[in-house]
């Protein structure tokens, strides 16, 4: 299986999938008008990768910004990390914030509660 | 007796204006002003989490007008650009509001308004589950958005904003919204 390194622009994200060590990294902004398309290829990389996944899967969200329209598509991710947690497989989820940034540790808070897999919250102070 | 946009924009074009736009709304534009914003904001003394919230408000403003502004029909659309939009971004005293105008056509007005008054009168846990709530089982529209827009802007601003629909004519009016960072 291929891993992805996708670079970060003004209006997406740095994107890594590591299908050797487990590693998924989402890194920046995330505010495209329309983020179904960027994020397809990721999707389908997660379905891929949960056939036979990393013993081990750590996925580090570090989102600077991100738009309602890629809430949904974020929140698509995370499903597919519950159902692999749900196959017994170990799942780990960083969510970092920036100090003071209260609503994007709420909206950690928030993925959280939906998905029912805990998150460790990690602030990122100057 | 149409509504005078000209008008409205020199009215929201007065006091400390941080940056204001009138014509086609575009993701290229988009794009462009929130390279501009960035740059602005990072000359702003003011606190990062408050720049954080006006940059997000900005974005859902701009994308909420991106995804859904009413085109007025060709033959009365001499003296506007396609997918006409207003942005404007100006500080009153020590909060910053971010306005945006756009046609709408009169029967989605009541259902539009509907949501905005809803949303206005929610408290913040109210606005937070109901986000969530959206999230969870909500599909992309057509559009590609969400619906969640204006709901997280409210969820952000603690509900400060304001809003106004003029008439234009028979089929149009024009929409105003006013939000509070």
């Amino acid at each position: 299986m291929e891993s992805i390194a996708i670079e970060g622009t003004t209006k997406t994200p740095e994107v890594k999938l590591n299908p050797e060590n487990g590693v998924i990294e989402i890194k920046g902004r995330s505010i495209p008008e329309n983020s179904i398309e960027f994020y397809r290829p990721i999707i389908e990389w997660l379905d891929e990768y949960a056939k036979k996944p990393n013993k081990k899967t750590t996925v580090n969200v570090q989102l600077e910004y991100f738009n309602t329209s890629s809430s949904k598509c974020i929140l698509d991710i995370f499903k597919k990390l519950e159902s692999l947690k749900k196959a017994r497989n170990e799942v780990v989820i960083n969510w970092y914030y920036e100090e003071d940034d209260e609503d994007m540790l709420e909206s950690g808070e928030d993925y959280e509660s939906i998905i029912r897999v805990p998150f460790k919250m990690i602030e990122i102070v100057d | 007796m149409h509504f005078d946009i000209d008008q409205y924009y020199s009215r929201l074009n007065s006091g400390e204006v941080i940056l204001a736009y009138k014509g086609s709304i575009s993701s290229e534009l988009i794009t462009n002003v929130l390279e501009v914003i960035d740059a602005k904001l990072e000359d702003l003394v003011i606190k990062k989490s408050i720049k954080k919230k006006l940059y997000n408000v900005l974005v859902e403003s701009l994308q909420n007008l991106y995804h859904h502004i009413d085109d007025l029909p060709e033959t009365s659309n001499g003296k506007f650009d396609v997918h006409f939009g207003i942005f404007v971004i100006t500080k009153e005293g020590d909060r910053y509001k971010v306005s945006t105008g756009n046609f709408i056509k009169n029967d989605k007005i009541r259902s539009l308004q509907e949501r905005l008054d809803r949303v206005k009168a929610m408290s913040k846990d109210e606005l937070k589950n109901l986000y969530k709530q959206i999230l969870n089982n909500q599909d992309f529209t057509k559009k590609g958005g969400v619906g969640l827009g204006l709901i997280d802007m409210a969820k952000r601003t603690d509900g400060q904003l304001d809003y106004k629909f003029s008439e234009y004519n028979q089929e149009y009016s024009f929409f105003n919204l006013d939000i509070y960072v």
